[in-house]
């Protein structure tokens, strides 16, 4: 789970790592407000879940309010990698002498936590990694005994050979180490860290995600995510147990399992198809579950043909045949779908499945042809 | 012979009276694998079959003398599951649950380096050498015996594929799930070593996806150590990159980690990369002909 630059600063601020004084904003008018609170200058930033949005014009400088206006309107109407932008950061203007780049990362082959430091920052870290990777610097954290005082002071003395601002940015790695484990984050970054012309360590933009599997024991983090009103068909998957990916195809997927998913949509591709989505509805053959994995799949006027494409294994084809009967019946379904049913009591699952309008393959290929042929004809049944 | 798994082990159950530990354990003991004992803490006096219930993995180990655990236990309690099989002597720790907090992981893996114990997941299928025992939720009615090793990422695709393999006539010597999160205990590595020291496996399949760096590993160690050839599959050419593909270690988070970079390192290793499933026996037979 991913959260705004502001409610990473929130975090930042209850964890004593210092930010600039700043407030968000849904629309010009609170914009404005805001910034007659802080007083002028001050800096307007997007908040979106993506990168590289100063590139996109998401990030400006107000002098006074006419300014202000124009750039928060301006703003709110970007599309910053597809992403609209609901809210703006109002934040107090800082003149920066040095820019840094601070990250925590749970790395997956150590196995570890990483710090991640380099002396240039603002800049996209991968991009120094490539380019000049001998400016980055690594500290990995045994998991057993945390961030120890040492590891955060060679970072610190990395960056200022003063020692007052070297043990600041140390100990700005203890908070950052101490968010990590506490919230159980995966990644945690500041870029920039910035020193400003008068001498403040400030951290000027920060982003933070967290472990899906641990939401519930940090019920402060779910909280974050309830602000967003997008991705509704996503959320409403995941409250049904199903996990769902919209994609720009044509032709839905219905699967068990995540690789078996992810081999349905690239077998599609294979035969000339593009998929409308990934959607693995997991070991269940609940009817109320495929419904619901209808219901979404068809949410998508794109969809011109279904492929459904199970592996029994421990679930029972005729269960999930079952399933997929009683959701067509209850639905008014338009578009033609495929059903491929493999493994324990195929055969049976077959026989429930001939009595329908539904079309039967027998292997996955078969399925796939079937679909793209019937989502080009685009015919109904 | 098979990896992991012998006919002399002796395997426990953790979280053996709960819906699923309980179905699965008596999946596993028809299959004839040896399942001893089973824990449940304050159920100890029970029985699941005739399989012997306890409080602790401890008092299992002492009355038992298990070496291996499967783990059904829910994943807030999974973590302290895997801590206690492993600090009891279980020396292979198969662990089911999906959904443990990444970081108990990662605090997980230190441990069982001090304990010189093993662990196949967490989110794994678990694995099954076809004629000695099943070790997790594998179906039983897929996989013939045979010289085939297969490791895989994942549940339904490594069904799929080695459903194919049986019908296609190629057996299997053990089929693994090596777990779908970001961080797991054993790797493909790990397992590609005892495929090549296992006398009854001539061909491994590598079942991989994308999202993390394990099967580019896996390319380079094959290249300098194996003898036997490798098949590979690798899913999610057209995931779109940021978004995570259901498994939490399933997502392109930079450009050397999609499907097109790995099968790319994999064939520069000299692996065969096949493009569907079905295509599994032929290109084994290839292989092994």
């Amino acid at each position: 789970m991913n959260i705004y630059e502001f409610q990473a600063k929130s975090i930042f601020s209850s964890f004593n790592i210092p930010v600039l004084s700043g407030e968000v904003a849904g629309n010009t008018e609170q914009a404005l407000k805001i910034a007659e609170r802080l007083g002028y200058p001050v800096v307007v930033k997007a908040q979106v879940h993506a990168g590289g949005r100063g590139k996109a014009g998401g990030v400006k400088l107000a002098r006074g309010s006419d300014e202000l206006e124009r750039y928060a309107e301006d703003i709110l109407k970007l599309k910053i990698k597809g992403l609209s932008v609901n809210y703006l950061l109002i934040e107090q203007a800082a003149e920066i002498d040095r820019e840094f780049y601070l990250g925590i990362v749970l790395d997956r082959n150590s196995r570890k936590a990483v710090i991640i430091a380099s002396r240039e920052g603002g800049v996209e870290i991968e991009e120094v990694a490539k380019n000049i990777p001998h400016l980055i610097y690594k500290q990995y954290i045994d998991m057993e005994y945390g961030l120890l005082d040492f590891q955060a002071q060679l970072i610190g003395f990395e960056f200022f050979a003063e020692k007052e601002k070297a043990l600041l940015v140390a100990r700005i790695l203890k908070s950052m180490y101490s968010i990590f484990v506490k919230k159980d984050a995966t990644l945690l970054e500041i870029n920039p860290l910035v020193i400003t012309r008068d001498g403040r360590i400030i951290a000027l933009d920060g982003k933070i995600n967290f472990d899906d599997n641990s939401i519930y024991r940090n019920p402060d983090i779910e909280e974050f995510s309830l602000i967003d009103k997008k991705e509704d068909v996503e959320r409403s998957a995941k409250e049904h147990g199903l996990s769902f990916i919209p994609l720009e195809g044509n032709i839905g997927c219905m699967v068990n399992g995540a690789g078996l998913a992810m081999a349905t949509m690239d077998i599609i591709k294979k035969y000339g198809g593009e998929p409308a989505n990934f959607l693995d509805i997991g070991g269940s053959s609940n009817p109320q579950k495929v419904i619901k994995a209808f219901e979404i799949i068809l949410s998508d006027s794109n969809v011109k043909a279904i492929f459904i494409n199970i592996f029994g294994g421990i679930t029972r084809c005729d269960d999930v045949a079952n399933g997929i009967i009683s959701a067509y019946n209850q639905m008014s379904i338009k578009v033609p779908i495929v059903v491929r049913l493999t493994g324990t009591n195929a055969e049976l699952a077959k026989k429930i499945l001939s009595d329908s309008p539904l079309i039967s393959a027998s292997c996955m290929s078969e399925g796939a042809r079937k679909a793209v042929e019937l989502s080009r004809k685009g015919v109904s049944l | 012979m098979s990896i992991l798994l012998e006919k002399e082990s002796r395997v426990i159950v953790q979280g053996i009276t709960g819906r699923d530990g309980s179905f699965h354990a008596r999946r596993m003991k028809a299959y004839n694998t040896s399942i001893v004992g089973g824990v449940t803490p304050g159920k100890e006096g029970e029985s699941l079959d005739g399989i012997p219930v306890f409080n602790s993995v401890e008092k299992a180990v002492r009355e038992t003398g298990a070496d291996i655990s499967v783990i059904f236990v829910p994943a807030r309690r999974a973590a302290d599951a895997v801590f206690e099989a492993a600090g009891s002597g279980i020396k292979l720790v198969v662990v089911i649950s999906e959904g443990i907090p990444v970081l108990d992981v990662a605090r997980i893996i230190p441990y069982l380096e001090k304990y010189g114990a093993r662990m196949i997941g967490p989110n794994s299928p678990g694995m099954i050498s076809p004629g000695i025992g099943s070790l997790g939720i594998f179906p039983t009615n897929i996989v013939e015996k045979g010289c085939v090793g297969v490791i895989s990422r994942s549940g339904t695709l490594t069904y799929e594929i080695v459903y194919n393999l049986t019908v296609q006539g190629y057996g299997q010597s053990t089929c693994i799930g090596v777990g779908g999160d970001q961080i797991i205990g054993m790797r493909f590595i790990d397992y590609l070593k005892l495929f090549e020291e296992d006398p009854q496996t001539e061909a491994v399949v590598l079942i991989g996806e994308i999202g993390g760096t394990d099967e580019q590993e896996a390319a380079r160690y094959i290249r300098e150590n194996m003898s036997k050839p490798v098949v590979s599959f690798i899913a999610g050419k057209t995931a779109p990159p940021g978004k995570r593909m259901g498994h939490a270690g399933a997502i392109i988070s930079g450009g050397d980690n999609t499907a097109q970079a790995k099968i790319q390192i994999l064939q520069e290793n000299g692996i065969t990369v096949i493009n569907e499933p079905e295509e599994i026996g032929e290109a084994v037979g290839n292989l092994l002909s």
